[in-house]
């Protein structure tokens, strides 16, 4: 594809195709499709084999030149997974199992109606089919990053080229100049979306002006997604490849850069083949490599494959490692925009940063800032977590309440549990109490409430979680995951595991709480790079807002949550058990032996636990179906 | 160069824009502690011991002041509360991995830990104390332990071996709190294709890197009657020792070195510059024979134990252009082993020769093979400056106190050329002298081209109508890029001097430590050298041919420079060796 015109010659070919999906001016050659995601979750929950049973059974009952299959990436409902979408209809099935797939088949596909009891059961109304956008999580969804995941082959260049694909970097290289596109990067207010909300187009603008005459500058990609939990970036690689080198080449153009690395995690393989195909399908039509649609414009884009360590996210560690050094971050000034990958005049954006780019520069500045609030525009992708009914992925306006994402997104807690806390940006973020519920989200707004913006994961925790154990999990984490450069972030954050660790275990004093906190204030403004900076987050912000938690591990070593096993006995009410003895055969530890007492009204001794052999599983009381035993 | 003002404590400083807040600081006479900072060499703001507030407008916050750029109008506060509360509470953190063992450390009194947990008055060195790491301490080099347990991973030692000496044989290994300085695949440093220069025990801050000790051996050795035990002294030790001492960088103290080895027990006190003049003697001579013959140019000098190591595991196909004179220590311990022993009537089997350098590596050498003229090791033990250091101290010898004395006779005797060894370009100079003498009859004195610390010097000689281009090069990392071009025939050169560390052996792995706040700010391989350079211009004699013992030991032992038995007692040969295998 060597010019714009090429290029719209096969858009205007995939339109139709690819409209069938969108509600759009549908034309495509099939009389259905069905798309069924090819993402991570729904690939380990058994996708794969549910494409093999289609294919077959298409084969079989000369559907194969009817309807096509489209493996797609994520719809963003992980917790249905695999799912099956069939269009026209939008028929959603979700937890599909390998042996409905004849009856959809015949009746749905073949038959023409849809198989009401293996679809999403929010869909079905009485005798009416609900469509998607309809259901709780998808209403208030809208969708800017994740706009083709979940709509398109992303093994197809040609599907994305339907979808305007390409057609911004057209549009760049051939009206715009670089202080252009930079302007309309600035004028959207789009801020990064890695975590720390830096406006984009200030750092695109910094690299393009900073090094006058650079002989050589560097486009990069954050695809290390480290934060538990977290999977918007994986979901828009695996669903969205393109729409990343193509912004990456729009940046490219607009500093001044003719190459381009992409660190992405080798723990996301399905990822990684993707980016694979989807480089060298750009490379083959012509939209990287030498004199980009007929201009002078030359771009290329490598991988480089990160071993998973956490703080390969953080900017400098990131280029560290893309040099060929042990990952870890140096001090900065320099700023990556002076000296960045090989001491070079570099950005970094993330996968979802880039993703909103050839929207923004399609559509224009102002519709992206229209969404929003004032200070952060446009949408936030979040990753679902914890407690909470709907996992999974999910993209709001920015100043949408936590309460509208957790209980009319998410579905609310499981099981009729109390909403206790939300989490969000991972281990350098903190905890939001019930009180922050109806805060607009932005990245202001949570720094202002003591967690932060982060990549976006977003874990729910309820009664049952224990909030010091909580942040000793995050820090943990961060433990774990320092890289043992500076002092206080490899020697502080030990010893704050350390007093945590002591406090759940009911050793701890008041005393420690003070040393803690200090601890903590120190690791937050003597490290050296955003991961000491922020590792203390997640305890400061539970001190602040779950203290009396501590207190209560402190002074009365109790855990109210019941979660620390120190501080738990288990104990079986004689009077109300039957003497089954379940509980005897389920127990690890042979810690469950009979009494001699028998209660009233029933005809077996009573179990009792010998808490010198307990380890307080809580194996005992999963198995008692009398509510015998209780943890104290 | 644009300037900028800043305001350091109140104090109003115009500085050059890209200085750094620790630079500035200085010029305005605030020192800021460093435990990482190397100048030009480590500067990666790990240890947060730096940790300086500046307000560049939007409020005071810590800053890693050792690399932090100062800004035009920035105020500095060097130490405010938070900043000493914050650099005491890091020294805490460190001191809780620690091992804290200093009554028995070799460091006590000149660690840079210990130091600052003074200054900043840790009360309770145990408040952080929690989970330690617990490390085996690595014997297996020859030259130097590494006890971990010690380590407060600054990784000075990591930047020194990998960018001024090109090797990097150690890095950190595992991450986090579990991260410890060492080599790949837990290999023990003496599998590794290091060097034993020692520049990491130079630059250690603490006591983790240290040579291994033979002062006990040394002193029982002169508690034994049946042994001869001679001393030989390299040409640097003079000029580093004194520091040992609380005398200033720079203070020659050879005559009170000469005065307290006497002290301590020594039979002879000889001195290694008559072996560098007998060194002069037979490598001018083996360069104008291969400059004359067309043998293998350039000629590569072979003093410096840890630059022929290296040569040996890096570019072992280079070996033909080293020199195969032994280098001075070994030639000193050979010709007293065979010349000095038959002329004394003692056996070589109870002289027992100690040499003093300022040189690790020189603790390898004397295990080499072919280092054995008189069937017993040339050199029995080789001490490093520091060690005669804390000799001099056990023996409660007042070492400023002492009259300068003079070497004995006649392996004590030696000219400026020979003490101008301990310098880069000195053994370039040297030579160059008596080359030029053999060749044409002039007498040459000085060589400036040849001298200072620039890491490659390159100087072309017109001598007899010929053209003679040296190159001197130190520091190992400069020492690859005149081999790479040797290697690929680039190099026009015809004689090229090496020394492993860079300044040369003034600024060896076996000299005292000098705190890196010193260092940071004094080039210590200059005032080293200056030194030995004043010596060499005090001399009467000073060009090696000149030297009426070398003459004498010719004369009487071995015939002429390059004969068979020169070859036999002062010559060497080496072995190819593989990276990262022995």
């Amino acid at each position: 594809m060597k010019t714009l015109e090429e290029l719209k010659v096969v858009r205007d070919s995939m339109v139709g195709e690819v409209a069938l999906r969108t509600h759009g001016n549908a034309s495509s050659k099939y009389e259905r499709h069905v798309l069924v995601c090819g993402g991570t979750g729904c690939t380990s929950s058994g996708s794969p084999k549910i494409i093999e049973e289609l294919k077959k059974e298409f084969a079989e009952k000369g559907l194969t030149d009817k309807v096509q299959i489209v493996k797609t990436g994520c719809f963003g409902l992980c917790e249905r997974g695999p799912i099956m979408i069939v269009y026209p209809e939008g028929s959603f099935y979700s937890r599909v199992k390998v042996d409905e797939i004849p009856r959809i088949v015949d009746e749905h596909l073949i038959g023409g109606n849809p198989v009401k009891e293996f679809l999403y059961e929010e869909t079905v109304v009485g005798d009416e089919i609900k469509s998607l956008d309809d259901t709780s999580f998808y209403k208030k969804q809208h969708r800017v990053a994740l706009r083709n995941c979940g709509v398109i082959d992303p093994e197809n260049i040609n599907e994305y080229i339907g979808r305007d694909g390409y057609q911004a970097l057209g549009k760049v290289l051939t009206t715009m100049t670089p202080e252009d596109v930079i302007q309309t990067i600035l004028d959207s207010g789009l801020r990064g979306r890695g975590g720390g909300g830096f406006p984009t187009g200030m750092k695109w603008k910094l690299a393009r002006n900073i090094v006058p005459n650079a002989d050589q500058k560097y486009v990069c990609c954050n695809a290390d997604e480290g934060d538990p939990g977290a999977f918007m970036d994986r979901s828009v690689l695996e669903g969205d490849p393109h729409v990343v080198l193509e912004a990456m080449s729009i940046a490219g153009y607009a500093i001044g850069a003719t190459q381009g690395y992409i660190y992405v995690r080798a723990e996301y393989p399905i990822a990684v083949e993707r980016l694979n195909i989807a480089i060298k399908q750009a490379r083959e039509n012509g939209m990287l490599g030498k004199n980009i649609f007929g201009t002078d414009f030359c771009f290329d884009i490598d991988l480089r494959l990160g071993a998973g360590a956490f703080v390969c996210g953080e900017e400098t560690a990131l280029m560290t490692s893309i040099e060929g050094n042990r990952g870890e971050p140096r001090p900065r000034p320099p700023f990556p925009a002076e000296k960045g990958l090989f001491q070079k005049p570099t950005i970094l954006n993330n996968v979802e940063t880039y993703a909103n780019i050839p929207q923004i520069i399609l559509n224009g500045a102002d519709w992206f800032a229209s969404m929003g609030t004032e200070k952060s525009k446009g949408t936030k992708v979040f990753a679902l977590g914890g407690k909470i009914k709907n996992t999974g992925l999910v993209e709001v306006p920015m100043g949408t309440t936590l309460r509208e994402v957790i209980e009319e997104i998410g579905g609310g807690i499981p099981n009729g549990k109390k909403f206790k806390a939300a989490q969000t940006g991972g281990p350098s973020g903190g905890c939001i109490d019930p009180s922050n519920f109806d805060i607009p989200i932005d990245y202001d707004n949570l720094i202002g409430i003591g967690s932060m913006m982060g990549s976006g994961g977003l874990i729910v925790m309820d009664e049952d979680n224990c909030m010091v154990d909580i942040a000793k999990f995050f820090l943990e984490f961060t433990v774990d995951e320092s890289c043992g450069k500076c002092t206080p972030c490899r020697i502080g954050t030990k010893r704050m595991w350390e007093i945590l660790d002591k406090i759940t275990k009911g050793k701890g004093t008041l005393e420690d709480l003070d040393k803690l906190e200090e601890l903590a204030y120190h690791i937050k403004a003597n490290s050296l790079c955003g991961l000491g900076q922020t590792a203390p987050n997640p305890v400061l912000s539970t001190l602040r807002c779950f203290r009396d938690e501590y207190i209560a591990h402190v002074v009365d070593k109790k855990c109210p949550a019941g979660v620390c096993k120190d501080l738990l006995s288990f104990e079986i009410e004689k009077d109300k058990c039957i003497g089954c003895g379940m509980c005897a055969k389920q127990c690890p530890a042979s810690a469950i032996t009979r009494t001699d007492y028998i209660a009233p009204g029933k005809k077996l001794a009573a179990m009792e636990i010998d808490k010198s052999k307990c380890v307080k599983c809580g194996a005992c009381i999963a198995t008692c179906k009398f509510k015998a035993i209780i943890k104290k | 160069m644009e300037n900028i003002t800043v305001k350091i404590n109140g104090v109003e400083l115009e500085v050059p824009k890209g200085t750094t807040v620790l630079e500035a600081a200085h010029m305005a006479g605030f020192e800021i502690p460093t435990l990482c900072y190397m100048k030009e060499i480590n500067e990666i703001g790990a240890c947060r011991i730096c940790v300086t507030e500046v307000n560049e407008g939007r409020g005071f916050r810590l800053v890693a002041g050792c690399v932090y750029p100062c800004s035009n109008n920035m105020e500095i506060l060097t130490s405010s509360p938070k900043v000493i509360e914050s650099r005491k509470r890091t020294l805490e953190l460190i001191l809780s991995t620690h091992d804290r063992k200093c009554l028995s450390c070799v460091r006590s009194g000149n660690c840079e830990l210990q130091k600052l947990a003074k200054d900043y008055g840790v009360e309770d060195a145990t408040v952080y104390d929690g989970i330690k790491n617990e490390y085996e301490v690595d014997n297996s080099a020859a030259h130097m332990y590494r006890d971990n347990n010690k380590c407060i991973l600054c990784r000075r030692c990591v930047a020194v071996c990998a960018k001024t000496q090109g090797i990097g044989v150690i890095g950190a290994n595992e991450r986090g709190f579990k991260t410890y300085i060492g080599s790949a695949f837990d290999m023990g440093l003496g599998e590794t294709s290091c060097v034993s220069c020692g520049q990491c025990i130079a630059v250690c801050p603490v006591g983790a890197l240290s040579e291994k000790d033979y002062t006990k051996e040394v002193l029982a050795a002169i508690a034994d009657p049946e042994k001869t035990v001679l001393v030989q002294t390299a040409p640097a030790v003079r000029a580093g020792l004194g520091e040992c001492f609380g005398n200033p960088i720079g203070t020659n103290v050879e005559g009170k070195m000469a005065a307290t080895l006497r002290r301590l027990g020594f039979d002879k006190v000889f001195d290694t510059d008559f072996a560098a003049d007998l060194t002069i003697m037979e490598e001018a001579n083996e360069f104008l024979d291969r400059f004359t013959n067309g043998g293998t140019l350039p000629l590569i000098t072979s003093c410096s134990p840890g630059w022929v190591k290296f040569c040996e595991h890096y570019y072992p196909d280079l070996l033909d252009h080293l020199s195969s004179c032994k280098s001075p220590q070994q030639m000193f311990g050979a010709t007293a082993k065979t010349y000095y022993a038959q002329k004394m009537g003692i056996d070589p089997k109870n002289i027992v020769m100690v040499s003093i350098m300022p040189c690790t590596a020189k603790k390898f050498e004397i295990g080499r093979p072919d280092q054995s003229a008189a069937g017993v090791p040339d050199v029995d033990y080789a001490l490093t400056t520091r060690e005669l250091g804390r000799m001099i101290e056990r023996a409660g010898i007042l070492f400023n106190s002492l009259p300068d004395e003079k070497f004995d006779d006649p392996l004590g005797i030696s000219t400026g050329a020979g003490v101008i060894f301990g310098a880069t370009g000195g053994v370039m100079e040297a030579a160059l002298r008596t080359a030029v003498y053999t060749l044409t009859g002039e007498n040459v004195t000085d060589l400036p081209e040849v001298r200072g610390t620039k890491a490659i010097k390159e100087a072309t000689y017109n001598v007899a109508g010929n053209d003679v281009k040296v190159i001197v090069t130190s520091g190992l990392a400069n020492a690859r890029k005149v081999l790479d071009d040797i290697r690929a025939g680039k190099c026009d050169a015809q004689f090229v001097e090496v020394m492993a560390c860079p300044g040369g052996c003034v600024n060896g792995g076996g000299q005292p430590q000098v705190p890196m706040g010193v260092r940071n700010f004094v080039d210590i391989r200059e005032e080293r050298a200056k030194v030995l350079y004043n010596l060499d211009k005090s001399m009467p004699l000073r060009q090696s041919h000149e030297n009426p013992a070398i003459k004498k030991v010719y004369e009487e032992f071995f015939e002429k420079p390059g004969s068979h038995k020169a070859h036999e007692v002062l010559h060497t040969s080496y072995v190819k060796r593989k990276v990262n295998e022995i």
